[in-house]
């Protein structure tokens, strides 16, 4: 890859990063958020290769893969297993905020984004830095699709976009926080993703349906 | 010597979980392994104490463990409570008569609940310690939907999403202060440790380091129940079993709020201290009256003293706000009072639940009259939460108080009381009703529940002497207390 074409692979993939997000407010079938949210997975990868090889370091590389390993394939499938096979069940039917609002306010918190990244991007400007307005508007997304969906797996898919934001942030900004650390941040993520498909199973079988509508016992 | 003391607060209750996990809860055996293990556990806190006090701080595998004054206070405070409450668990199952299955799980998670606690105090590096936070949320996370019955499960539904999401904000924000020490000069693990931070940290880009302390403060507040993202604490605190409740809310809470304040010792030299006061100041009153709000027209005995646990936390909030040596002392002796007599407080609540089948403050009548014993230390629970002396809350309470006002914030200090006030005002009340008042004419039909024997009261009246002599004398913790303030206490 030669230095001219690098910020242009680099603006590609997180353009598909900060896309997939959108599009995952704007689809219904629940299916079709977890295909896009593979997607995401895929171009977080890419992203990491991106500045690996830009870097010449194997280690990022090495952990691109691990990371396309488990975003783009183990979690999806995890999120796939958890919806079941009822295929009614397969569609976010009632969102709290409609489908238009929603991409609105996916408009306004990509401009948040980029007003309260600026101090990031001042500190350090490179073509890295630069697409750290991408990253935090995809934090902001997934925070936004996570009140504003009522299925749980559509929590689920928000909490994930919230999460692979953040990563991408990491490894924009500082090439990735220590090894130990990013092990264990996806070990957690794994381990929360499989407490939550257990927890949807066992919502399942007590309230016959994953709506968290359903979910208005405790209140004061 | 010291390294064995580091790590056995983490090997000692993995070891617990392990037996749990191959031998299942028997009730005359297994059922005693926690008590031995979190025995040994507050054994080894108080050796790594007197360590710490004589020796100044002390670390291992390459400071990614660590020890000082601070990290002793808390893990004293995870080894008490941690104790009592698996001394109280095999007397709690007992009259739960769960599946063995359930059973074994219980065992194996609490263990690793409290292993998780152990890491996160003796973390060396805001990363390892966030990691430790998370997997406390991980491993409640079934404890919390224990029952499996709808409520618990939504509990538990809302516990890790909430958690799950605040907790990540909190690693956004440590992402961000990572990138601002590689600016500064630091490199790898160096970059999150949380000594050499302190130390660099006048070189932080303030413009970043601004926005990854808010961000980290936000995360972390919401696992200690600060607003804006408390929700789940109610839910979850009230649907967990009742030493679940004790150890999460009288000691988890408590390490979310010593991950802020390890930020907190970043943030000051690198912002001045009147940056994280206001957001601090605006974190506690804001959540002091809501606690105060929610306790009014509370009408389920668990969910009072979950938001009376949210008070307290806003009161610790508060002192972190001021910030000063006295302050801190008072915080970090408030949050070993609270704990143990949180710990009762959910202790007798779990049994006075499991003899009227309802939460409900209105089915519970006259408890003072029909189980005088329970009644009696579940009364003196609610008397020490309520800071009457010689509770340790009583002191801390006044000297947080005295802080506030020295550190120029009577206001803040002022309106925060009066929340206070209501809240005592309310829980009065509530307690009063379940407590005195004429016995029910219409018994409850079902076969009476086990007398509630002094063997069973016996971790109940342990904590309370606990709050009350910590409450009379420091005795040989003083010191400790004075070098933990001076962590992190501006002078």
């Amino acid at each position: 890859m030669t230095d001219i074409s690098y910020p242009l692979y680099l603006d590609l993939a997180a353009g598909l990063f900060l896309l997939t997000a959108v599009g995952v407010l704007w689809r219904h079938q629940l299916s079709a958020m977890i295909r896009l949210f593979a997607l995401q997975g895929a171009a977080l990868a890419a992203i990491v290769a991106i500045l690996g090889i830009h870097q010449h370091s194997l280690e990022l590389v090495l952990v691109a893969l691990g990371l396309g390993v488990l975003r783009a394939g183990v979690l999806p499938y995890l999120a796939r297993r958890a919806l079941g096979d009822s295929p009614a069940e397969a569609r976010e039917t009632r969102p709290v905020v409609n489908v238009a609002a929603s991409l609105l306010a996916a408009a306004a918190l990509s401009l948040l984004a980029y007003a309260a990244t600026r101090p990031l991007v001042a500190l350090a400007p490179s073509p890295a830095t630069g697409i750290l307005p991408a990253a935090v508007a995809v934090v902001l997304i997934g925070f936004f699709t996570l009140v504003a969906r009522r299925r749980a797996l559509s929590q689920v898919v928000g909490f994930l976009l919230l999460d692979n934001g953040i990563t991408a942030t990491a490894f924009l900004a500082a090439a990735g926080v220590p090894l130990i650390v990013e092990l264990g941040v996806s070990f957690d993520l794994l381990l929360v993703v499989l407490v939550l498909q257990v927890l949807t199973t066992r919502l399942r079988t007590a309230f016959g349906s994953s709506d968290l509508d359903e979910l208005r016992e405790l209140h004061d | 010597m010291t390294i064995l003391l580091l790590l056995a607060p983490v090997g000692l209750p993995l070891a617990a979980a392990l037996v749990y996990a191959a031998a299942g809860w028997r009730p005359h055996t297994t059922a005693w392994m926690g008590v031995v293990t979190t025995a040994l556990l507050s054994a080894d806190a108080i050796g790594l104490a007197v360590t710490v006090t004589r020796h100044g701080p002390v670390d291992t595998a390459g400071g990614l463990i660590r020890a000082d004054a601070l990290s002793a206070w808390m893990l004293l405070g995870v080894a008490a409570v941690a104790l009592l409450a698996c001394w109280a668990s095999p007397a709690y199952l007992a009259a739960e008569h769960p599946h063995a299955r359930r059973a074994r799980w219980y065992g194996i998670l609490l263990h690793l609940f409290i292993a998780a606690m152990a890491v996160a105090v003796l973390a060396g590096n805001l990363g390892i310690l966030w990691v430790a936070v998370e997997a406390t949320t991980i491993v409640t996370a079934f404890l919390v939907g224990h029952h499996r019955s709808r409520t618990a499960l939504e509990a538990a539904w809302k516990y890790v999403v909430i958690c799950s999401a605040a907790i990540a904000i909190a690693f956004l924000g440590l992402v961000l202060l990572y990138y601002a020490a590689q600016h500064a000069g630091l490199t790898g693990n160096d970059a999150l440790d949380w000594a050499t931070l302190a130390g660099h940290a006048h070189q932080l880009d303030p413009a970043v380091t601004r926005i990854a302390v808010g961000l980290a403060v936000l995360g972390f507040g919401a696992k200690a129940g600060l607003v804006p993202l408390h929700a789940w604490l109610p839910d979850a605190h009230s649907q967990a079993p009742a030493p679940v409740s004790a150890l999460m809310s009288g000691v988890l809470l408590p390490v979310a709020l010593y991950a802020v304040l390890r930020v907190k010792a970043v943030a000051d030299p690198a912002l001045g201290a009147g940056y994280l006061r206001t957001l601090l100041l605006i974190l506690a009153l804001t959540t002091l009256a809501l606690a105060a709000v929610q306790l009014i027209g509370q009408r389920d005995f668990k969910r009072m003293l979950a938001y009376s646990s949210m008070e307290h936390m806003g009161l610790i909030a508060l002192a972190a706000a001021v910030g000063t040596r006295p302050a801190i002392a008072a915080l970090l002796l408030h949050m070993a009072g609270h704990g143990l007599a949180k710990t009762v407080a959910f202790l007798s609540a779990g049994h006075i639940l499991y003899r009227h089948n309802s939460s409900r403050i209105t089915d519970v009548r006259a408890l003072a009259t029909r189980t005088p014993l329970l009644a009696g230390l579940f009364g003196l629970a609610i008397v020490a939460l309520l800071g009457f002396p010689p509770a340790a809350l009583f002191a801390s309470e006044l000297g947080i108080a005295r802080a506030g006002v020295g550190a120029g914030l009577a206001w803040a200090t002022a309106a925060a009381f009066a929340f206070v006030a209501t809240a005592f005002a309310a829980i009065t009340a509530h307690s009063g009703r379940m407590l005195l008042g004429p016995p029910p004419m219409t018994e409850p039909g079902a076969a009476p529940p086990a007398a509630f024997t002094p063997a069973t009261a016996m971790p109940l009246i342990a904590g309370l002497l606990g709050v009350a002599v910590l409450g009379i004398t420091l005795g040989p913790v003083a010191g400790l207390l004075q070098a933990a303030a001076s962590t992190v206490g501006a002078p």
